[in-house]
């Protein structure tokens, strides 16, 4: 039978002397000092705002990492492009022994990076363009082959890339296909601010979707680079700040510990566990605890730190302090 | 002439058992008590009602920011305000929560049936970890840019990001504006019932007994509620 719980309360208390308290008074005290103390920090310290990472800025600001991406999704060679699920199935996603929850849902957000960044956008550019239109036309006549020796050369040849009024320039040769002429067409379309649109129209009049222009740019050295003058990277503790040195998700100290420290920052691991999978072993370890957490109740030892160290006599000092100091009913 | 309009209630209506119930499990003293146990003076005790307090602000400015929409904040210096008060509200809300939460462990505030308060506890601080991601994720700045192209490595490796696209700005926007806030409240008014129900637990080593520590049955939690 279930008994009723307010008179198991007052049995609980029986005996036990009680105080006049005004819970609503309370409340409100809290919801007034709390406000206060919300709208003075917000007056003072503001919050931070710093905005986006375009593709058209990244195109302007570092041109040549711009083409050197664009070039490396052709060649699937870049973070997107050599993922794994959920974009594709390029790469073998991270697992531990037979823990494969990356593999298990499949291609659930299909990205072809090479298609989807250069060559997609290229083709909705290249009405009117008789240059594009046979570059084009090019590439995708071409062998397997034959575009990976034009990529080769032409990567090769963007390390010794020079910058002339917002375009780059490589050595003169014959060796890189139609590259050179897709290269400067998406370049001059996504400094113009075109990219951006493209990458998230997808048939679609409204957009709330952003996954291929934010891969894309995180395929990016560009981006990598401000977040690490910014300090949010993940080996600079990241998820802890904020541009501006404001605050980040400070919550989550210990989640971001875990990518500090062995296994998960050695290539050689322990029990399987290392730094190519760290996401899948700091995600199992985390929910682990999270649930050691909920269930201290019912874990020995766990449960009974609070009885063995004494700070439960420092809250309720009033009740452990001698009767004379405390009369009781 | 006067009629009366007596009708004798219907002891198999479910709203009259309900309120039956209500009565029974959390008369209205003990949802809004006017005396407490004295012990209950301490600051600790505060630490869960600004908690509480530093919620009601993040609704309030969460409120006005999803009205006006998520641009509004960057290009208004109301805006941009109202977004400080989201800010540091959630600041404020994590600092006393995880305060509240240290405060009840070192009290063992799962004894005498008081568990399943706790476990709740600890869920509203997990679902509250990723309403605040997703605020993260929604403010469509830089910082937002970073976080999802970053986060989205752990999401998918637990093959989570097969269904929870951080790279999804609506997705995000709208799991942060309305799934998840409406969790957390709930969840809190579970928390609160639970806690006016059974009252505040009493201090480790009840007065009256001849015991020098607690009893192992104190740590365990769930007593007393079932017979």
């Amino acid at each position: 039978m279930i008994r009723p719980m307010g008179a198991t309360q007052d049995e609980y208390y029986r005996g036990v002397r009680m105080v006049p308290y005004d819970l609503v008074k309370e409340l409100f005290l809290a919801l007034g000092g709390v406000g206060v103390l919300a709208v003075l920090v917000a007056l003072i310290l503001s919050s931070p705002d710093v905005g986006p990472v375009t593709i058209a800025t990244w195109a302007h600001q570092d041109p040549v990492d711009f083409v050197t991406t664009a070039t490396s999704e052709l060649a699937a060679t870049t973070v997107s492009g050599g993922y794994g699920n959920p974009y594709n199935t390029a790469g073998p996603g991270q697992s531990w022994g037979p823990i494969a929850p990356q593999k298990w849902f499949g291609t659930r957000i299909p990205v072809d990076s090479g298609n989807a960044f250069v060559i997609q956008p290229l083709q909705r550019a290249s009405v009117g363009n008789t240059d594009l239109g046979t570059a084009l036309s090019m590439w995708q006549a071409a062998s397997s082959g034959d575009q990976a020796k034009w990529l080769d050369a032409y990567t090769k040849a963007l390390a010794n890339a020079t910058v002339t009024d917002g375009k780059v320039t490589v050595a003169a040769s014959d060796t890189y296909g139609p590259l050179t002429v897709m290269m400067s067409n998406l370049l001059g379309i996504a400094q113009a601010g075109g990219l951006d649109g493209l990458l998230v129209i997808n048939g679609r009049f409204y957009q709330t979707d952003y996954t291929q222009p934010l891969l894309f740019i995180g395929d990016s050295g560009y981006l990598s680079g401000l977040a690490s003058d910014a300090h949010l990277t993940g080996s600079q503790w990241g998820m802890m700040n904020e541009t501006g040195s404001y605050p980040g998700q400070t919550w989550l100290w210990l989640y971001t510990m875990w990518y500090q420290v062995p296994p998960f920052t050695s290539p050689d691991g322990f029990l399987g566990l290392n730094m190519s999978n760290a996401d899948l072993g700091i995600i199992i370890l985390m929910t682990i605890l999270t649930a050691a957490l909920a269930l201290v109740p019912f874990i020995p030892g766990l449960r009974d730190i609070p009885r063995w160290v004494p700070i439960h006599r420092l809250i309720w000092r009033r009740y452990y302090a001698p009767r004379k100091a405390a009369p009781r009913s | 002439m006067a009629t009366t309009n007596s009708v004798a209630s219907n002891p198999k209506s479910w709203t009259l058992r309900l309120r039956k119930a209500i009565d029974r499990h959390l008369p209205m003293d003990h949802l809004l008590p006017d005396r407490q146990p004295y012990y209950v003076g301490s600051w600790v005790y505060v630490f869960g009602v600004v908690t509480i307090a530093a919620l009601v602000w993040v609704v309030v400015s969460g409120v006005v920011l999803s009205f006006m929409g998520p641009q509004w904040w960057h290009d208004s210096r109301l805006g941009r305000f109202f977004n400080s008060l989201h800010f540091w509200s959630v600041q404020l809300f994590f600092i006393f929560m995880v305060l509240h939460l240290w405060g009840q462990y070192f009290m063992a505030g799962w004894r005498s049936g008081r568990a399943a308060t706790w476990m709740i506890g600890v869920v509203i601080f997990a679902v509250s970890i990723l309403t605040a991601f997703t605020g993260y994720l929604s403010q469509q700045n830089f910082d937002s840019q970073f976080i999802a192209i970053n986060a989205k490595d752990a999401m998918n490796a637990a093959g989570a990001g097969a269904f929870f696209n951080v790279l999804n700005f609506g997705q995000m926007y709208g799991l942060h504006v309305m799934l998840l806030p409406i969790g957390v409240t709930i969840l809190v008014v579970i928390h609160i019932v639970m806690v006016r129900t059974r009252g505040v637990v009493k201090p480790i080593d009840p007065e009256g007994s001849s015991r020098s520590h607690g009893e192992a049955s104190d740590f365990v939690g769930i007593k007393g509620s079932v017979k």
